[in-house]
């Protein structure tokens, strides 16, 4: 039995939930191989490698792999496919774009974004926002399976695996890529960050979003998010959603501030380690799944934190 | 050009899904189910297509059980043409719904598919993307811009980072995220007028499609409750708790 990982990365980085997708592969047991497909990533193979549990490295080097579209870095996958019995990806917006693709081809099922692994073809998987845990198994001869990363802990980097060219076939070319806007920020990832301190529809606007928000998270350490309520009012860009179809998060500590707590928001962090939530409606739901919850105005209670944290 | 636009019959993204004693599945009994709401987005986009006369015809479809021309009617409400029905009853997977559309894809001759990007209920987020692999076309998912001109398809599509553009040929495949629009309400003019709409039904056996299972459901269970917490006081009481009993601080 070998297991192949699709690796994340932006040709310079090795994305972390490649280490949680590994994590989640060698719960699997078997041999695990990491495809990372790119342009000009020798760097994101060399990484790759030193992954714990990984015996080789398949790198895919070619120009039109540069944006990684869907239907080429499938293609890639593909041609590979015949000699695995399981293909991980990680259940991001890159993981979910490509791989439904490559089930299809392979006229097998997609088990989406599973969280625990109870044998090689047998997962555990939420439904419903997170309402309902499912134990799915597969009869299909290849399992394709994505992982939310939230549910595996990231391996650690200390093996030397070889890394192997392989040949990507050619370009779809009905794809082009014309731009890419990326927001950016010295904070923390979301999906890795260990305090996240997020923000809703009480905060009023973007501008009470940052200046309430920010020095929290600045003194924290913390990366941000947002409710979609937050970001349907266009407080914060639409990569701060966390929720049932937004980021999914498990950090250590999770600030909750002006958020009422929909079931889809909650789908998003209900698994974090400690949640706060900081709201004036002692009714909101954020308040039954907080661990410490505090009825007052935001707009007092966030720079008083500040202050008492000093 | 025609638009294909697939919905589904979830429940209600209102109702809080209760899983059944017996550990079979979540209950459905009695429940309000509706539209998906991505799938609502998708039917919007289109009628707002054919309305700015990108479109010519928008044609919904839902693949399910017979209560699925509800949703239907639902989508005629909003704008779509007409509907097709898949009936079965046999417990859709993605890949089956994929090889359905498939095969009405190659019988319609749509340039464009719109479809929401997960459903609610099996939260799998497939369906387009298989769809799009199964046709041989490319896919634009997660979009929350599209514009359609000269015989492509330029969609802003939301990822982790940020926001991405494509170009894409046609046809195509797009799935909806949240912000492409926000769908009109049905107007009692417009509900009254979706029920003279035509309606076909058809089988996944008169299409030719497998609709078998391949993911079996061995159980379904209620996710762990987080343990009760407790509410603090004030600023002073939070941050000695944080510190001194969750010590994540």
């Amino acid at each position: 039995m070998t297991l192949l990982v699709i690796a994340e990365h932006d040709n310079t980085d090795l994305k972390s939930v490649t280490l949680n997708t590994v994590a989640a592969a060698r719960k699997v047991g078997g041999e695990i191989h990491v495809l990372v497909a790119g342009s000009g990533c020798p760097g994101v193979a060399k990484a790759a490698s030193r992954i714990d549990g990984v015996s080789c490295v398949k790198l895919a080097d070619a120009d039109h792999l540069k944006e990684q579209a869907a239907e080429d870095v499938a293609a890639v996958v593909l041609a590979l496919a015949g000699e695995y019995s399981h293909i991980f990806a990680p259940a991001s917006t890159f993981g979910k774009n490509f791989l439904p693709r490559v089930a299809a081809l392979l006229d097998v099922a997609q088990i989406s974004e599973i969280v625990a692994v109870e044998t090689p073809d047998t997962f555990v998987r939420p439904i419903y926002a997170g309402n309902a845990l499912a134990t799915v198994k597969s009869a299909d001869p290849v399992k394709v399976v994505s992982v939310r990363t939230t549910g595996f802990d990231a391996v650690a980097c200390t093996g030397t695996a070889p890394v192997v060219a392989v040949e990507p076939p050619a370009a779809s070319g009905k794809t082009c890529f014309v731009g890419r806007e990326l927001t950016k920020s010295a904070r923390p990832e979301l999906g890795a960050a260990k305090v996240i301190v997020s923000g809703g529809r009480g905060l009023g606007s973007g501008e009470n979003y940052h200046k309430v928000l920010d020095p929290l998270a600045d003194r924290l350490g913390a990366a941000m998010g947002a409710s979609r309520a937050a970001v349907d009012a266009g407080f914060v860009p639409n990569d701060y959603q966390v929720g049932q179809t937004g980021k999914i998060v498990a950090p250590q500590l999770y600030i909750a501030v002006g958020i009422s707590g929909a079931i889809q928001h909650l789908a998003g962090m209900k698994d974090s380690k400690i949640i706060v939530a900081i709201n004036k409606d002692p009714d909101a739901p954020i308040f039954q799944v907080a661990d410490y919850g505090l009825v007052a105005d935001l707009f007092e209670a966030v720079p008083a934190l500040l202050n008492t944290l000093g | 050009m025609k638009i294909l636009v697939p919905v589904k019959r979830v429940i209600d993204y209102n109702v809080k899904a209760r899983v059944k004693a017996d550990g079979s599945g979540v209950d459905l009994t009695n429940v309000k189910m509706s539209m998906n709401p991505f799938d609502e987005i998708a039917v919007e986009e289109a009628a707002r297509l054919k309305e700015a006369g990108i479109a010519t015809e928008v044609i919904a479809v839902s693949c399910g059980v017979a209560a699925c021309q509800e949703t239907l009617r639902t989508a005629m409400a909003i704008g779509a043409d007409r509907g097709i029905l898949v009936e079965t009853e046999v417990e859709l997977q993605p890949l089956a719904v994929a090889k359905l559309l498939k095969a009405l894809c190659d019988k319609e001759q749509p340039q464009l598919v719109i479809c929401g990007k997960q459903a609610i209920d099996d939260d799998a987020n497939q369906t387009g993307q298989m769809l799009a692999a199964l046709a041989g076309w490319p896919q634009a998912t997660f979009a929350s811009k599209v514009a359609i001109a000269d015989g492509k398809a330029t969609v802003t599509r939301e990822i982790d980072g940020g926001l991405e553009t494509l170009a894409l040929t046609l046809p195509t495949v797009v799935s909806t995220d949240l912000r492409l629009n926000e769908p009109r309400y049905a107007t009692l003019p417009n509900i009254m007028k979706a029920k003279k709409k035509p309606l076909d039904t058809v089988t996944p056996a008169e299409l030719g499609v497998d609709v078998a299972p391949r993911l079996t459901t061995l159980k379904v269970v209620e996710p762990a409750k987080r343990s009760a917490g407790i509410m603090v006081a004030d600023v002073q009481q939070l941050v000695a708790k944080l510190k001194n009993e969750a010590k994540v601080i």
